[in-house]
């Protein structure tokens, strides 16, 4: 407590300006910055897999087991950020016991819920049901016992089944596009519905995480897919490769454009919250805003695929460049998320001044457990790659 | 025959995923409709048009910036000392002469607010005392995921301190920043107009103690209450009105600076 109360005075010398006096302690911290960041990742990576199953993208085949598992991996760890930053982390069951529904974020629950259950877990389910049969007979000990629970003792192999199978994860993939909209549109609500607070309080919020989850998902998976493929010693399939990075310089140029869009109308009708928003633009924010977020994460990846669209150097050159461009476009949606949480709490809500940010490294807010929670789902993506590697897969679905 | 008894297996196990499917659906959009459809039926049970509608007045013109007032709350409701955490707070505007407005409450004001700009600067000064608005749309209470934070019968915002979560988004949703998250409950804490106190016929303890009578608290059903002669007798403002909050503490004498 008293190491809380010395961090407090410490933000209280930095006070620039008039902040209301409970203001001085942000709320949300990287915990809450992490929650949007990993949801979005989850999104962006299923609606790839969609993309390539529900659109008939056929040349994305190569990611589309990758792409699930890491839907999965992602949001088994979702919530755990989000409920370790709780003060009464114990009680977060009441939100699914006496939701309150006019509560954006008591409705998230459900809409978590939903999609792990009923699209995520079933889709990926239908999909591997088979294989998990066959695996079933040709491995042994932890494996087989896995794969003989998992297939819930429906044993057929025969093609009607596979073809039950295959339409049945058709249909939830159909499913699935739109509860991946509202997944990740409900997060940008939970911020977008705030009326006190101007710099979260614009009805493109919703849109604009959207837009900015599908390009972290399928940077993500560009980046796994490349990974897991010099991992195993595979040749990366250019043409795959190729097509996702199109499609996130597509969507990045639409998620980009609802950006500047945004902070163009801000700029334009210049409201009251306007002054204090300019000053934390470009100061408290210059560095994360304008240089990580939109320098290095949207301009220079924009420029390198956009270039790509019309001269194709070799594959070596292209592949170094979509890894970086994957990793910038990572680290530029983690920043955006970091300007809505962080940024949004930085200006007093009397629009007359600015408390200050200092993360910590140790405790369940510091970058410690920033990173693990960054890492646990890579560690979890690892251990069911190695269940159910996609690549070993004896069936897929029709084509 | 083996095949056709694994064939119904599995007709049957689809038929219980469809139903658990079916289930969890129903159950995720009735969930919600049910709670709304209780709070209904709670509302037309009761009836509260007997109950009084608590309020305050804020006379700018009257406030000295003593301070007493935060001091009172602080020991009355147990609010912890340090200088993040206040229920109620009194801040000091100066406009100066160049127009540049200076705004400041230090302690909240414990103490006593002193001018820090010298007289010579100053166009013109004042005491603007804050706390929680209890608005009857109140954004609090809309954001909180669990319903903790509620509005009392008689008009007051509370939190239930045995199911607050702690999630913090009710100190976001509060335009007035008159939330904090208390360090020792770990619950979202704010100004309860002492609720304590006004349900047995007290005055909240701000009220009580201050010099000036600055503070007016009152039934607003009442039309014999100090707040409604006060109400009738002043041009009253509210804070933030453009947010639509139809809050319950009305400002008389407020200057446009105010935010």
């Amino acid at each position: 407590m008293e190491e809380h109360f010395q961090h407090l005075y410490q933000a209280l010398s930095q006070v620039d300006g008039y902040i209301y006096p409970n203001e001085i302690d942000l709320h949300w911290g990287l915990m809450i910055v992490l929650y949007p960041y990993i949801t979005g990742l989850v999104a962006g990576a299923f609606i790839l897999a969609s993309l390539e199953r529900v659109f008939n993208v056929k040349v994305l085949k190569p990611t589309y087991g990758i792409a699930l598992l890491t839907a999965l991996a992602f949001l088994l760890v979702a919530t755990l950020p989000l409920v370790s930053h709780l003060q009464h982390p114990l009680r977060s069951y009441e939100i699914f016991m006496t939701p309150n529904p006019t509560s954006a974020m008591a409705i998230f629950g459900f809409v978590y819920l939903w999609y792990l259950m009923a699209v995520l877990l079933l889709e990926i389910w239908f999909d591997y049901r088979l294989d998990f049969v066959i695996w079933s007979k040709k491995s042994t000990g932890f494996k087989k016992l896995f794969y003989k629970i998992i297939t819930l003792g429906i044993n057929d192999t025969d093609e009607k089944s596979a073809k039950l199978d295959d339409k049945l994860g058709y249909f939830i993939t159909v499913l699935g596009i739109p509860s991946a909209f509202i997944l990740h549109g409900y997060v940008g609500f939970i911020f977008g519905s705030i009326k006190a607070n101007p710099w979260w309080s614009t009805v493109l919020m919703p849109v604009i995480f959207l837009f900015s989850a599908m390009v972290s998902g399928i940077a993500l998976v560009m980046v796994i897919y490349m990974v897991v493929s010099w991992v195993r010693k595979v040749k990366i399939n250019m043409l795959c490769l190729d097509t996702i990075a199109k499609y996130l310089f597509y969507i990045l140029i639409i998620d980009f454009t609802l950006e500047s869009l945004d902070q163009i109308h801000r700029l334009y009708e210049a409201e009251e919250s306007f002054n204090i928003i300019k000053v934390l633009v470009a100061g408290k924010l210059n560095i994360t805003l304008i240089f990580i977020q939109i320098l290095l994460g949207t301009i220079i990846p924009l420029l390198i695929m956009g270039l790509f669209q019309v001269y194709k150097p070799s594959e070596k050159i292209r592949k170094a460049a979509y890894l970086l461009v994957g990793i910038l476009v990572l680290i530029g949606v983690f920043f955006m998320r970091w300007n809505v949480v962080i940024g949004g709490q930085l200006f007093s809500k009397s629009l007359s001044g600015f408390t200050s940010f200092k993360a910590v490294y140790s405790g369940m807010e510091g970058y410690f457990m920033t990173a693990v929670w960054l890492i646990l789902p890579l560690l979890i993506l690892t251990f069911l790659l190695w269940l159910m590697p996609p690549w070993n897969k004896v069936t897929s679905y029709q084509d | 025959m083996g095949t056709k008894r694994i064939r119904e297996n599995r007709r049957n196990f689809f038929k219980s995923t469809i139903a658990l499917i079916g289930g969890v659906i129903t159950y995720s959009l009735i969930k919600p409709i049910e709670v709304f459809a209780q709070a209904k039926e709670e509302e037309s049970k009761e009836d509260t048009s007997n109950l009084p509608l608590w309020g305050m007045g804020v006379d700018i013109e009257s406030c000295v910036g003593c301070g007493k007032c935060v001091e009172a709350c602080k020991i009355e409701n147990n609010v912890p000392k340090e200088p993040f955490y206040f229920r109620t707070w009194v801040e000091q505007y100066t406009v100066k002469n160049d127009g540049e407005v200076k705004i400041e409450s230090p302690n909240g004001g414990i103490g006593g607010l002193k001018q820090s700009v010298p007289s010579k600067d100053i166009f013109k000064s004042f005491m603007v005392p804050k706390l929680c608005n209890h608005c009857s749309e109140a954004p609090c209470v809309q954001a909180c995921p669990v319903g903790a934070t509620f509005i009392s019968p008689d008009g007051v915002v509370l939190v239930d301190e045995s199911y607050c979560i702690g999630c913090s988004y009710c100190i976001q949703a509060c335009p007035y920043g008159a939330r904090f998250m208390n360090p020792f409950t770990k619950v979202a804490d704010k100004c309860t107009f002492c609720y304590h106190r006004i349900t047995k016929g007290l005055d909240p303890a701000c009220v009580e103690v201050c010099p000036t009578d600055a503070r007016i608290f009152g039934d607003l059903r009442d039309k014999k209450s100090d707040l409604v002669k006060f109400l009738q007798k002043n041009q009253t403002q509210l804070l933030k009105p453009h947010l639509n909050t139809h809050s319950r503490v009305f400002y008389h004498g407020i200057s446009s600076e105010v935010k």
